[in-house]
């Protein structure tokens, strides 16, 4: 069929004109509100109190949702809501990796405050056509596509009937359908999910960008939680985004030249730098394959172990070398999510021909695999083959899977396999042994139908593992401790296992254990440089409150310490390097550039602190935000089987003298099973002791519920977030 | 501490003319984004293949990335 046909069928509900807008210093002060019960289109102010308190970004998000749900709200309830929020900064080109969006909402995995930060073009798009933030709400009755244009300032809901589904496709025909012409496809953005998050709970979705060389739309994707799951259940196919083309001051911004002087240096580091560091533009975060493995960290084997050695792999076959010869480096600076992005770390694979699934033959564009997918679909699962990798990275993607969520629940499912909990019966005849590729990707297309095992496993690890103790399959206990998930979420791809901080960074997160919050392992387990509990517990304040405003304003990540100047680590002492010191005054500076807002580095910490403990005290509010709920599964505290400690077992010894007085002679005559048992209690015991340390820097009860006096404090005693957390006091 | 050098809080053996690269081996630190102190003082990347870590030195090599 083609797009002429395909728009012919599409039928009208709702059009909604709006007056055309002015960005002012970063802001529309507007914000749209689509119900697609009523198929109305709204657009609401943004208050100063939002702008004072909640900055853009996830800060609009969780303020929006709040005030949209009841503490009782389910995901899937219409009352739910998607908020995708760009922050002040996002749509500036001139400064490295400003165009983010976060989105927001309730989990259809864990029931708790989700949110999950995505490139392409969607947000800056949006903010140019006038909001600085959509929340989507209510359900409609057949599947619709929003089309927000700010080429005639109007917002449709369209029945969308004859598109595709997943999202390599439908992101093409809406491009293609939306664009004026060849040359307009890069004023069109995307947002959509896939046939898997039809029949999952871990939907995720995918935001497009158009790549004018390859001549493909390339997929960013707001993985975590199940947001696309949420979007396919209000029956939303995608939302569309056009404008009339990116000019250079859209933003309106206070200091144009200020940003241009930061950002230009910025790109020199890049262009002078970033060959010798990390090279992200050659390899994308996948340049982090051999150095995780090095350090014992790579997870291996439903996270067991850290290396490829340990079970007889060879990192080399998916060595980062290995990956960046699979990717198309001939536009290799301009491999930016967004314009002006000098990192340029989306990195993709071209041609690749698909050998399963329904798309068996077809030559196509493969987005990444950055670290994160290459050690959970890979290493994870015990699966070393580049090419499965990448195979597994397409069918997530164009499904609409989290690529972390998929890899961390195949590894647990493996294990499951191999200890006799599931076996062919069970899994209706897949075979899912370590290793076995095929059967890993079959599990993914049954993902994207609903059906045999895919059903199952697309509920994700929490659902799986109470249902296979609850059919008598296996040790409740034992699945517990295997099952790699805190708070409904899975973990990302990073042994913590010997860095108790980074146990924290995980277990203590507010959306569950994705390592964007803090990642503490190198500082703690090989630098040995935050060894007390309160250093601990110092840097789980520092980095979650810092890193958490690159979310409020529309910022990447990556540019602030995948490449640090020249003479960091002269110029500072080794803690004080790792803020990456000149970043942060280029963010301050850049901040300050667009809205006129003059902070320091505090001031920037306390406005994090804002939104993070708003986001716990929403989590507190919907019954969940407690010290239980920052329980982490053992595996990701210490080892678990015999294996994973005969494995280390010069290591494990060596810490029951040391960590825990025994003599060696006593340790000599201990059982593997007594000294697990040691282990166990001495780890479980010292995270008690870290959640303290934490809490008590956090200004939190021992319970993990903000006090009030330290809500006072920071500036966030609004009276409905008192009104929570003061019984718990 | 006689043949032995403390690296990052872990006692290794030490042996005459050991460089600092030396040690980046012997610990397979292959990160790239790295500061060494030896006993407290900085030494320059460019200095790393021929400095030379005296016998009981405490050696610190502090990883950057605060990341992933
Ligand atoms: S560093 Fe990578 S992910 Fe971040 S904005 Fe740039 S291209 Fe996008």
């Amino acid at each position: 069929m083609n797009i002429g046909e395909m728009k012919a069928a599409h039928k009208r509900i709702t059009r909604w004109e709006y007056q055309p807008g002015r960005i002012e210093k970063g802001y529309n002060d507007r914000t749209l509100h689509v119900d697609l019960s009523t198929s109305t289109v709204t657009e609401k102010p943004v208050t100063p109190l939002m702008k004072d308190k909640f900055i853009g970004g996830k800060g609009f998000g969780l303020y929006l949702l709040w005030h949209a749900t009841k503490p009782t709200t389910q995901w899937n309830d219409p009352e739910n809501e998607i908020i995708i929020s760009p922050g002040p900064c996002a749509g500036i080109t001139q400064y490295a990796g400003a165009g983010k969006s976060l989105v927001v909402s309730i989990s259809s995995q864990s029931g708790r405050i989700m949110d999950s930060n995505v490139g392409g073009y969607f947000g800056p798009y949006m903010k140019f056509a006038g909001f600085d933030a959509i929340e989507l709400q209510g359900k409609a009755n057949e599947d619709v596509i929003i089309v927000i244009d700010g080429t005639d300032h109007s917002v449709t809901i369209e029945t969308a009937p004859k598109e595709a589904i997943d999202s390599h496709v439908l992101a093409e025909q809406l491009t293609e359908m939306y664009a004026k012409d060849e040359k307009d496809k890069i004023n069109v953005a995307v947002v959509s999910a896939g046939t898997a998050a039809d029949h999952s709970l871990i939907g995720m979705l995918n935001f497009s960008f158009w790549d004018p060389r390859r001549k493909v739309a390339r997929l960013k994707q707001a993985g975590r939680g199940g947001i696309g799951t949420v979007f396919r259940d209000k029956r939303i196919k995608a939302l569309v985004c056009k404008t009339t083309g990116i000019k250079p001051n859209w933003n309106n911004v206070v200091d144009l030249n200020k940003i241009i002087e930061r950002g230009q240096r910025f790109q020199k580091e890049i262009k002078e730098l970033d060959d010798k560091q990390c090279e992200m533009r050659d390899k994308g975060t996948a340049h982090l394959m051999e150095i995780m493995d090095a350090y014992d960290l790579l997870p291996t084997t439903n996270f067991r172990f850290g290396k490829a050695a340990d079970i007889g792999e060879d990192i080399n076959k998916i060595h980062s070398n290995v990956l960046k010869s699979l990717f198309n480096l001939k536009w290799r600076d301009l491999d930016g999510c967004w314009f002006g992005c000098a990192m340029s770390c989306c990195k993709s694979v071209d041609g690749f021909e698909l050998k399963t699934g329904p798309y068996k033959g077809d030559k196509v564009t493969v987005d990444g695999p950055e670290y994160e997918t290459a050690a959970g679909l890979g290493s994870n699962c015990g699966i070393f083959d580049p090419l499965h990798i990448i195979e597994a990275n397409f069918y997530c993607d164009t499904y609409g899977i989290c690529t972390i969520t998929v890899g961390t629940i195949t590894a647990f499912v493996m294990e499951c396999y191999e200890a006799g909990i599931l076996n062919k019966e069970r899994t209706g005849g897949l075979e899912l042994k370590f290793g076995n590729s095929l059967a890993a990707l079959e599990l993914i297309h049954q993902m994207a139908t609903g059906k045999g095992f895919g059903a199952i496993a697309g509920r994700g690890a929490e659902y799986m593992k109470h249902y296979f103790a609850d059919q008598g399959w296996g040790d409740r206990q034992f699945l517990s401790d295997i099952a790699m998930v805190n708070k409904g979420l899975e973990y990302s791809q990073y042994m913590s296992k010997e860095s108790l901080a980074q146990q924290g960074g995980y277990a203590m997160t507010n959306k569950g254990p994705q390592h964007d919050e803090a990642w503490l392992i190198f500082m703690d387990m090989v630098n040995n440089q935050i060894p007390s509990f309160e250093d601990k517990a110092e840097a789980l304040y520092y980095f979650p409150m810092f890193r958490t405003w690159f979310g409020l304003c529309g910022f990447c990540k990556l540019p602030w310490n995948d490449v640090e100047p020249e003479n960091n680590r002269e110029k500072y002492p080794p803690k004080e390097a790792a803020k990456v010191p000149e970043h942060v005054d280029n963010y301050l500076t850049v901040f300050k550039a667009v809205t006129g807002r003059d902070i320091d580095k505090d001031e920037l910490i306390l406005q994090s602190a804002r939104v993070y403990n708003f986001q716990r005290i929403f989590n507190i509010r919907r019954g969940y935000g407690l010290r239980q709920h920052d329980a982490q599964p053992y595996r990701a505290c210490g080892p678990v089987t015999k294996r994973e400690y005969e494995s280390r077992q010069e290591r494990y010894d060596k810490q029951l003298v040391d960590w825990m007085g025994m003599t060696p002679e006593a340790v000599a005559k201990m059982t593997v099973e007594e000294k697990i048992a040691a282990h166990r209690k001495y780890r479980t015991d010292r995270y008690e002791k870290l959640l303290d340390a934490v809490y008590k820097r956090r200004g939190w009860t021992r319970n993990g519920v903000p006090t009030i006096a330290w809500l006072k404090e920071i500036g966030m005693d609004l009276p409905e977030v008192i009104e929570v957390v003061k019984p718990l006091q | 501490m006689k043949g032995k050098i403390i690296v990052n809080d872990q006692v290794i053996d030490w042996r005459a003319g050991m460089t600092v690269s030396d040690v980046l081996t012997v610990m397979n630190y292959t990160f790239k984004l790295l500061v060494i102190q030896i006993n407290g003082k900085n030494i320059k990347r460019d200095d790393w293949p021929t400095a030379t870590v005296p016998e009981g030195a405490d050696v610190k090599v502090i990883h950057l990335m605060s990341g992933g």
